[in-house]
């Protein structure tokens, strides 16, 4: 279970997070909807450690280990996954190369045996044998010469294989035609259990038609200005963000 | 084979930073006093029992030494060099050299085991025979300061008719060979450091393929510096004939010291008609500590020259230590068709200083030239590349591509390119291509997120950055310049 408590966080001296209050239990999935610049980015960066941001008040935590002391990496141990909004190109390293290490590492810092490489290869050829996604994606470079929905699709990828217990999407919608976007909420929505939660950013309704969540909650100025069920997405979707930031001024 | 497997080992020991093979051996030395001078040359070819004319051409070369100036037009700086503070000549005791491992002095054999070195394979020494499927085993020569102490496997090759053993003795058993060659490719007054080798070599290997020989396994020599205030001077001939194939590895290592050591090569290879020579180097020199006390100079000449037609020579060098690295591995391609091919990472860190590249030399017809360096640089280091392509008139078609990548680390480092290009012949057609790059904070976060360290995630994108040069590396030694890169760079970052 993600808890957060009170949650500030400033860039330099720019205050951008200012007091988030969010629990999302263990099996649940959550939308995060808002303007631009409302933090939703922050908030997803905060909570799997890039270095540059500071925490300045509050709390986060899942299954009551302190995750804003963790490294970046002993997060994701722990089952924190980050789906990038930009995935980041890693030139001359294979994309099984970097999926099998990334595995291995979080598996060895978790105290459980490696993969090795001949039952990793077996395993995610299924994985995308069930994404829909092609054999070379695994031979290609991390990211490198991949189109906008093919990166996304590769970040669904690592998150089948790294199986996360809790995965921060942020914005993996932007971007997307319709059929990437059902490819990703696949993605997600078979990882879906009693074992498995999600925090899904999204700018739009769209992606929320196929990732069905159980709760949405609206970010404004660093704050949850009000939370409800899949309902109030559509109802932004009907009035937009302007009515409900101006009711809760 | 386990040998490599335990090299792995050495290399994936490690559990701090700093330099791991910085540990010295403590053997009965015969020393030469400190000195240069035509006497200590006299000196050092008595010891080796050499015949007149080596002794003529190495005073020949010193009386052109004595002429020239040192270089200093790389972009590497370093107190001057007390040529008369170095002993020229170190031996461990107990000659004369051994022909078998048995006769070798344990405390070497000690030292190449910590080293992770396959000396010992007595077994196969001892006549028995790989398992069927099993690799290849590598041939080795080990030279521990100016002697060749122990080459393995000499009988096999001999069976097919190669030739593998210390240049000393090559001298002495296949004078005419050695006499045809030596000098030829870089002749005895080339250069500054070319010239001093020349006069005052001690040893290195001596490589025979003849005509139509596939060298049947990898050949390779791991050179160790170790007495104090000792320059090392090795000299290595490689001849392949007519259609012959062999490929070479080169590995170094010195203790950890506080002076600067002097280590002054010289390699030298002929391949003649479809001949093949791939000679590929680890070089991991001391590269001195934080603050750039100590450490190797590593002034180096290496040229290979494309005599005979179809010929190729493809020089592969990782090269991650040393104070500082003066080193153009090179082609003089002659033949018609010859190829010359040039891949290269060199790693810098600290207050290490590497100006390194090569040069292709196009005087045949249809000659080509490829050329993929790489460098790496860290902490307050400087790396700079220098090649130069030459096409002489009457190099019709010439090829050659290029191309040089940087990978900045930190942000008080310095990478440099220097490329020469000079065509006499319009029919060439060069191309070079030029990338700068700094592993980026995201993409340290992107691999952080995804449960690497961030010192694996370093190694993964440099080994990353360095692929299209580890791939032309025999196989197991790709996979111990992967890990040395790794931990050549463990904590250059944050």
């Amino acid at each position: 279970m993600l808890e957060i408590k009170g949650l500030e966080a400033a860039i330099g001296d720019k205050q951008i997070l200012r007091g988030i209050d969010l629990v999302v239990p263990s099996g649940e999935v959550h939308a995060i909807m808002g303007p631009n610049g409302s933090g939703k980015s922050t908030l997803s960066y905060v909570l799997s450690g890039r270095p540059g941001y500071d925490v300045t008040g509050g709390t986060a935590t899942f299954d009551d280990k302190d995750l804003l002391a963790m490294e970046p990496e002993a997060r994701a141990a722990l089952g924190v996954f980050l789906a990038f909004q930009y995935p980041v190109e890693l030139p001359g390293v294979g994309n099984a190369n970097f999926l099998r290490t990334a595995l291995n590492a979080q598996r060895r810092a978790r105290g459980e045996a490696e993969m090795p490489a001949t039952d990793f290869l077996k395993f995610a050829r299924a994985e995308m044998k069930r994404l829909s996604m092609p054999d070379d994606m695994l031979k290609r470079n991390v990211n490198v010469g991949f189109s906008g929905g093919e990166k996304k699709r590769n970040e669904v990828l690592q998150m089948a294989l790294l199986k996360p217990r809790i995965a921060i999407l942020d914005e993996t919608d932007s971007g997307l035609d319709i059929d990437a976007l059902k490819i990703v909420a696949e993605g997600v929505n078979t990882q879906r259990g009693p074992n498995f939660s999600a925090l899904v950013i999204t700018h739009y309704q769209r992606l929320l038609d196929y990732i069905v969540p159980d709760r949405v909650h609206v970010l404004s100025a660093g704050r949850i200005i009000r939370s409800g069920g899949p309902e109030l997405a559509h109802e932004l979707e009907a009035n937009g963000y302007a009515g409900i930031v101006a009711e809760a001024a | 084979m386990p040998a490599v497997v335990e090299t792995l080992d050495a290399v994936a020991s490690v559990t701090e930073g700093g330099y791991k093979w910085g540990f010295s051996t403590d053997i009965e030395m015969d020393m030469a006093p400190k000195g240069l001078n035509e006497d200590i040359i006299r000196l050092i070819s008595a010891r080796k029992n050499e015949p007149e004319w080596l002794l003529a051409w190495r005073l020949k070369a010193y009386a052109a030494w004595l002429k020239m100036e040192e270089p200093d037009w790389a972009m590497v700086h370093h107190a001057p060099i007390d040529y008369q503070d170095l002993h020229y000549y170190a031996a461990p005791k107990k000659k004369p050299g051994p022909k078998s491992l048995d006769e070798v002095d344990p405390e070497l054999l000690k030292m190449y085991e910590k080293l992770g070195i396959p000396l010992k394979e007595r077994a196969i020494l001892a006549g028995v025979e790989p398992e069927e499927g099993e690799r290849l085993p590598i041939a080795i020569d080990a030279v521990f300061d100016s002697v060749s102490v122990a080459t393995t496997f000499r009988d096999t090759l001999a069976k097919s008719g190669v030739i593998f053993c210390p240049i000393s003795e090559a001298v002495l058993e296949h004078p005419e060979l050695v006499q045809k060659y030596l000098g030829s490719v870089v002749p005895a007054g080339d250069n500054y450091f070319a010239a001093l080798n020349s006069a005052v070599f001690t040893d290195g290997s001596f490589v025979f393929i003849p005509k139509g020989v596939r060298c049947p396994m990898e050949l390779s020599t791991y050179f160790r510096i170790n007495a104090r205030n000792t320059g090392q001077f090795e000299r290595t001939l490689i001849i392949v004939e007519d259609g012959g194939h062999v490929s070479y590895l080169e590995g170094c290592t010195a203790p950890q010291r506080d002076e600067n050591q002097l280590h002054a090569a010289v390699v030298e290879l002929v391949a003649m008609d479809d001949a093949t020579i791939k000679y590929s180097t680890v070089q991991n020199w001391y590269p001195g500590d934080a603050n750039g006390v100590g450490g190797i100079y590593n002034f180096v000449t290496k040229r290979g020259a494309c005599r005979g037609a179809r010929s190729k020579i493809s020089w592969t060098q990782v090269e991650t230590g040393s104070a500082i690295t003066w080193k153009y591995p090179s082609c003089i391609l002659q033949g018609d068709d010859s190829v010359g091919e040039f891949y290269s990472v060199a790693v810098t860190t600290n207050m290490q200083q590497a100006d390194t590249g090569t040069k292709m030399i196009h005087i045949g017809k249809n000659t080509r030239s490829t050329i993929i360096s790489k460098g790496i640089s860290a902490g307050r280091s400087n790396n700079t590349y220098r090649g130069l392509v030459r096409v002489l008139p009457k190099a019709d078609n010439a090829r050659n591509f290029t191309q040089c990548d940087s990978l900045l680390i930190g942000d008080k480092c310095g990478a440099h390119t220097v490329p020469y290009i000079e065509t006499r012949n319009a029919s060439a057609k060069l191309e070079h291509e030029a990338t700068t790059s700094k592993i980026s904070d995201d993409q340290l976060f992107y691999c952080r997120s995804r449960g690497l360290s961030q010192e694996d995630a370093v190694g993964m994108i440099v080994n990353g950055f360095c692929r299209e040069v580890l791939k032309e590396l025999p196989m197991e030694f790709a996979v111990e310049a992967q890990k040395l890169l790794a931990v050549s760079l463990e904590g250059s970052v944050g």
